[in-house]
């Protein structure tokens, strides 16, 4: 008999002396006991099938072949799986196009957005001047507005000014109004960074604004990441804003106002519904996973770092 | 199929406008320039500069809305009464001139085909209050979970961070068809559990019920990633010291977890009412039978402004909203203390 199979069966007869404890006493310092881990994992699981379920329903439909699509099944890998859906949204429709649409709008209006953001959070982190509260009641208070409320005159003030049926438009209201909300995570986080490191740096010949660009910036890298992200994501999925200033014009569809085509027809196009929701979701995730990293770190809220 | 043309107009569409809004806020900031550092040499030139980009912003997109609004709330400025509002649409004609009457419509007449104002808020507040509870409820409790040492710890993280990080609209056209009576999985599976297929798109309370189901699914991973970064802020050692005095963990997790995660959570939950109560996407997606009665304030107004085109009764509705939240969020921060430091 090896020694690791006598240390085992001595663990074991250790064991079965304590009962069933092995399973309710924390075998290190600081670790849960089994049975808790057990129910832990449990409960983990069972959130994340729930967290995952509809993303992998949206597999297994975008996979299924024509014939198969108003199946009702709950199989994950359907019968005759096929890649036609997506070759059919990425070659045969206008779902590129849409893509390559939002994708420059959503880059241009989040780093247009995170520098005017990035700059007045600034402002409003390190000088008091007069107006300074009313500016940050002011907005906070744009958070309350409903976004549907200012669609009406912004449209009109849009056509007046020509920017209707264009991209110029969109891009100005998505990066200013992604303004408000960014300053406050900004201006939050670098309330968190001594303002000693400046005042160093300022002592050592950097101007004003070299100390916030060479100091505190880079210093604030995780905020301006999750920043960046939530005005991406927010301009990446907008719909009435986009429906109601580019109108109707097919070349400059975004693409959830392109993917609602596909949800006239509601039966036949299922299978394309889904391999474009999955198509959408892939550089979102991208960005996502990439930037995750800050998501804890770099979310302030209410000047208490996250 | 990719159209290079139309995909060249696009970018260059967009770069063209970046290129426009970087020139124009440069010969902004020479002109602060020459006027504040130059000639007035103010101590405050560069908050100065560095805000002005971004008020002018503000100014023309909240500010000059928001008047054009309050003027037309005073109007009968309708698709039928198109009537120019006059220099910048901020003077009033005259002729379509009704004073306060829409705020008194608002109130005493329906706001949508049937339903008025006073269902349309009682529905807002019972989606608001159950939506945001779940939220913290479930987001809490998966962040204490998650916050020990665990195996796998990263891979739940990425897994239940996924209903965040896919668009939303997206997974609202899933989520709908996914409801279908016939062929949508929530009626499969319950039908594995034995359960009667439910009407959910159909039915009014099967509708709301779905709609917060989404709308929990959407927002648990938000609240969960909030709280995980107050846990991890708190100290590992006063748990340590707790357990040298000998307290429970149900002990130490009143007196340290709750206070320790409470100026996370407060303003958390201030963001998570805004983001309920003004959400707009998920009562319009999953409600496609236009059920009046799986509608919340804000798609009313949506209604109200865009499919029946009743631009001066929207826009007091739309200010009689703004009212509800703007009374709720100075009861809740002065109770809380929610935006305690955001001022210093």
């Amino acid at each position: 008999m090896s020694i690791q199979t006598r240390q085992m069966l001595e663990v074991r007869e250790a064991r079965k002396e304590r009962g069933w404890h092995w399973l309710t006493r924390p075998p290190h310092r600081g670790e849960d006991p089994r049975l808790k881990r057990i129910g832990i994992h449990i409960a983990l699981i069972v959130a994340a099938l729930i967290a995952v379920f509809p993303v992998i329903r949206v597999f297994g439909t975008a996979l299924r072949p024509g014939n198969n699509l108003l199946n009702p099944t709950l199989e994950i890998i359907p019968r005759g799986a096929t890649l036609d859906a997506f070759h059919h949204v990425l070659f045969e429709t206008n779902l590129p196009n849409w893509l390559l649409n939002s994708l420059a709008i959503t880059m241009g209006t989040a780093s247009v957005g995170l520098i005017l953001a990035a700059t007045s959070a600034y402002a409003f982190s390190r000088y008091k001047f007069r107006g300074r509260s009313l500016g940050l009641t002011f907005l906070f208070a744009t958070q309350l507005i409903p976004g549907i409320m200012l669609l009406v005159p912004i449209f009109l003030l849009a056509a007046q000014l020509k920017l209707t049926g264009t991209y110029q438009g969109l891009v100005i209201a998505y990066s200013v109004t992604a303004i408000p909300f960014s300053i406050w995570i900004l201006k939050g986080y670098y309330d968190t960074v001594p303002i000693e490191l400046e005042e160093a740096a300022r002592i050592d010949g950097c101007s004003e604004f070299q100390a916030f660009r060479k100091v505190l910036l880079p210093l604030s890298l995780p905020a301006l990441a999750i920043v960046f992200l939530f005005n991406f994501l927010a301009a990446w999925g907008e719909f009435f804003t986009a429906r109601v200033l580019i109108g109707g014009r097919e070349e400059l569809l975004t693409w959830p106002l392109g993917i609602q085509r596909f949800q006239a027809q509601f039966q036949t196009q299922w299978a394309d519904l889904s391999a474009s929701a999955i198509i959408v979701s892939v550089p979102i995730v991208i960005l996502f996973v990439y930037v995750s990293r800050y998501l804890v770190s770099g979310l302030t809220l209410g000047g208490v770092k996250g | 199929m990719l159209n290079l043309g139309q995909a060249w107009t696009a970018i260059s569409d967009v770069a063209w406008t970046v290129a426009v809004l970087v020139i124009g806020v440069a010969i902004l900031e020479a002109i602060l320039w020459l006027v504040f550092v130059k000639w007035r040499k103010s101590a405050l030139s560069l908050p100065i500069m560095l805000l002005t980009p971004a008020i002018i912003g503000l100014l023309v997109l909240y500010v000059y809305p928001l008047l054009w609004e309050l003027n037309v709330s005073f109007t009968k400025m309708g698709i039928r009464n198109f009537v120019d509002p006059g220099f910048l649409g901020l003077t009033s004609d005259p002729q379509i001139f009704v004073g306060l009457d829409n705020y008194r419509d608002v109130f005493t007449k329906p706001v949508l085909k049937q339903t008025g104002f006073y269902q349309l808020f009682a529905q807002t507040v019972i989606w608001t209050v159950v939506n945001v509870t779940l939220h913290v409820v479930l987001g809490v409790a998966l962040a204490l979970m998650m916050n020990r040492r665990l195996r796998g710890r990263t891979v739940y993280r990425a897994l239940l961070i996924l209903p965040w990080a896919i668009p939303a609209f997206a997974s609202l056209q899933i989520w709908r068809t996914e409801f279908n009576f016939q062929y949508g999985a929530v009626n499969q599976l319950l039908g594995v559990v034995g359960i009667a297929p439910v009407q959910w798109l159909s039915d009014p309370i099967w509708n709301f019920a779905a709609m917060i189901l989404t709308n929990v699914w959407l927002g648990v991973p938000f609240m969960m990633v909030i709280t995980l970064g107050g846990l991890q802020s708190i100290s590992q050692d006063y748990y340590e010291a707790a357990e040298l005095d000998g307290a429970s963990t149900a002990q130490s997790f009143r007196a340290i977890t709750v206070p320790l995660l409470k100026p996370v959570l407060v303003p958390a939950i201030l963001l998570g009412t805004f983001l309920t109560f003004n959400n707009i996407l998920v009562p319009f997606f999953i409600n496609q039978n236009e059920l009046e009665t799986s509608d919340i304030l804000v798609t009313a107004l949506y209604r109200a402004a865009f499919q029946f085109s009743r631009y001066g009764f929207a826009a007091a509705f739309a200010f009689v909203i703004f009212a509800i939240l703007m009374i709720f969020t100075v009861f809740y921060v002065r109770k809380t203390n929610a935006l305690k430091g955001a001022y210093e």
